[in-house]
């Protein structure tokens, strides 16, 4: 059974864009005291290194969690360009 | 490069494919477009087709669409620590079509309705993202999907609970965290013969259960369905969950639901094959966008339109219900050459009419009841203490019935907000 985020991103086929679909501004995240995004990202996009978000694209599996979550408008998002990101096969 | 059709549908998924397959079929033309390279690679589903309306758009659609299983049982299941409290109901009543439900992976589904609104007439465009609509004179005149620009006399948006066309057109503001709820699942795969012999299945039948008390104590619950020969297991969570500095990460609450015992028996020997994500709206009435502007329908998912009262999960039907609606209207607005506001507003009237609304209202305080915090952990912990103490045997005297429900009641919940709970349910659900 697996049990790591990372084993069950695992399952998942993607095509990768070259350029994210989702961009954040840091700046802004430095003075956000909850990080709601950390919590809230099931793919686990959005990580805490020491003390900084960091956000990584390629694991998004394109739900919106962070872009509803984020009450202070670091994040500018959208999907990936048309054939890119994650490919469902058992949704 | 500037091209024109008569009605533009953005998104394949049930809604978006009932609006393109009624449209077509009554002879109009519609271009059908989705972001994925396949309908249904970016969908997720939570719980079960119900088949009453797609039956009247595509008569005895069973016999033909890829259905997993027919759902016969239902069950309810209280979990609390090593203990589960559980309303089962099974009956093969539950499986006459069309009133029945179906479990389906959405992939081939929404690949099989999409096809079928393509074999009608449409013409179905993949692997194009739409960028923004066009507007001349605050009417939507088509859509733009990176150079290109494609004009129509109407656009649907049935593009999902992130709805970029919607917010665009200013017929929502941002989605407000209280009316959403995260889907985690999970697809475990089982041979069917187990899956049959574990919940008590023949052949085609299938089950689905909703758990409660599974969600650290926030908005949320639990749900299980069988496939053919997988189970999809999923925690939905209400977005809130996530503004307050708690603890657990999002995947963390699916692993929670995993290791209760009750889980564990149920999808013992299964390797999870997928894992997934998406939004639902869970907002009801209140959470409803408005559904038209001059030269735009909104259906489905972006419009909001899905339902959970507890006992049931409404969303693939709603929005297959919606997107008809939207064709009858787009229909006869080409009658009248008008797609402004005066003619688009008939969707909103056939919506109001419709059981899709009427639900929506009759239960617009469902979203708040079933949110209580008491819900999702003092009432499963206190049924399942309750039940414990019925059929422990310790060999000391019995209570009776009533003191010890009484003791239990005052102990664990207190007898006024029973009260409040109880006459809330009643009234609203």
């Amino acid at each position: 059974m697996n049990s790591n985020i990372e084993d069950k991103l695992g399952t998942l086929r993607y095509n990768i864009d070259k350029e994210s679909h989702i961009l954040v501004n840091f700046e802004i995240c430095k003075n956000c005291k909850p990080k709601p995004c950390i919590l809230g990202c099931p793919a686990q996009c959005f990580e805490l290194i020491n003390d900084e978000v960091r956000f990584q694209y390629e694991d998004c599996i394109e739900c919106g969690t962070c872009k509803i979550l984020c009450d202070k408008d670091a994040i500018h998002w959208n999907y990936p360009r048309g054939t890119f990101g994650v490919a469902f096969r058992k949704g | 490069m500037v091209e024109k059709v008569d009605t533009i549908v953005v998104g394949a998924g049930p809604a978006g494919s009932a609006a393109a397959y009624s449209l077509a079929r009554a002879d109009n033309q519609v271009l059908l477009v989705e972001r994925a390279k396949t309908p249904g690679e970016k969908n997720v589903s939570g719980g079960v087709l119900f088949g009453s309306v797609l039956h009247q758009l595509i008569p005895n659609f069973w016999e033909d669409a890829p259905i997993e299983r027919t759902i016969i049982n239902r069950n309810l299941v209280f979990l609390s620590g090593e203990s589960s409290f559980s309303l089962d109901f099974s009956s093969k009543k539950l499986e006459n079509p069309p009133h029945c439900g179906y479990s389906i992976i959405r992939y081939d589904f929404d690949q099989w309705f999409a096809k079928r609104a393509e074999e009608a007439g449409a013409l179905l465009a993949t692997g194009i993202r739409v960028d923004e609509l066009a507007w001349e004179n605050k009417q939507v005149v088509g859509i733009r999907a990176g150079d290109d620009e494609i004009r129509a006399n109407v656009v649907v948006a049935a593009d999902g609970i992130n709805s970029q066309l919607t917010e665009q057109a200013g017929l929502r503001k941002g989605l407000r965290t209280k009316h959403i709820g995260l889907g985690i699942k999970e697809v475990i795969d089982l041979p069917s013969d187990i899956i049959e012999n574990r919940f008590h299945l023949e052949g085609n039948e299938g089950t689905a259960h909703t758990y409660l008390g599974c969600t650290k104590g926030y908005p949320g619950g639990g749900f299980l369905y069988t496939n053919r020969e997988s189970l999809s297991l999923g925690i939905v969570v209400k977005l809130p969950a996530f503004e307050k500095a708690t603890k657990t990460k999002a995947p963390e609450f699916i692993d929670y639901l995993k290791q209760f015992p009750y889980i564990q028996r149920i999808i013992k020997d299964g390797n999870t094959i997928e894992y997934s994500a998406h939004l639902v709206p869970e907002g009801g009435y209140s959470g409803l966008s408005k559904l038209y502007t001059n030269g735009l329908l909104v259906v489905g998912d972006a419009a909001g339109l899905a339902l959970n009262i507890g006992y049931a999960l409404e969303g693939m039907n709603f929005a297959i219900a919606s997107g008809i609606a939207a064709a009858t209207t787009i229909q006869r607005a080409h009658q009248q050459r008008n797609y402004t506001k005066k003619t688009m507003k008939h969707y909103q009237r056939l919506m109001n009419q419709s059981f899709v609304i009427k639900d929506m209202k009759t239960f617009q305080n469902a979203p708040a009841i079933i949110s209580s915090p008491r819900l999702m952990k003092a009432y499963p912990d206190f049924i399942n203490n309750f039940a414990h103490q019925l059929y422990q045997s310790t060999a000391t005297p019995r209570p009776k019935l009533m003191n010890l429900l009484l003791k239990h009641v005052i102990h664990e919940i207190s007898l006024p907000y029973l009260i409040i709970d109880g006459l809330q349910a009643v009234r609203g659900l």
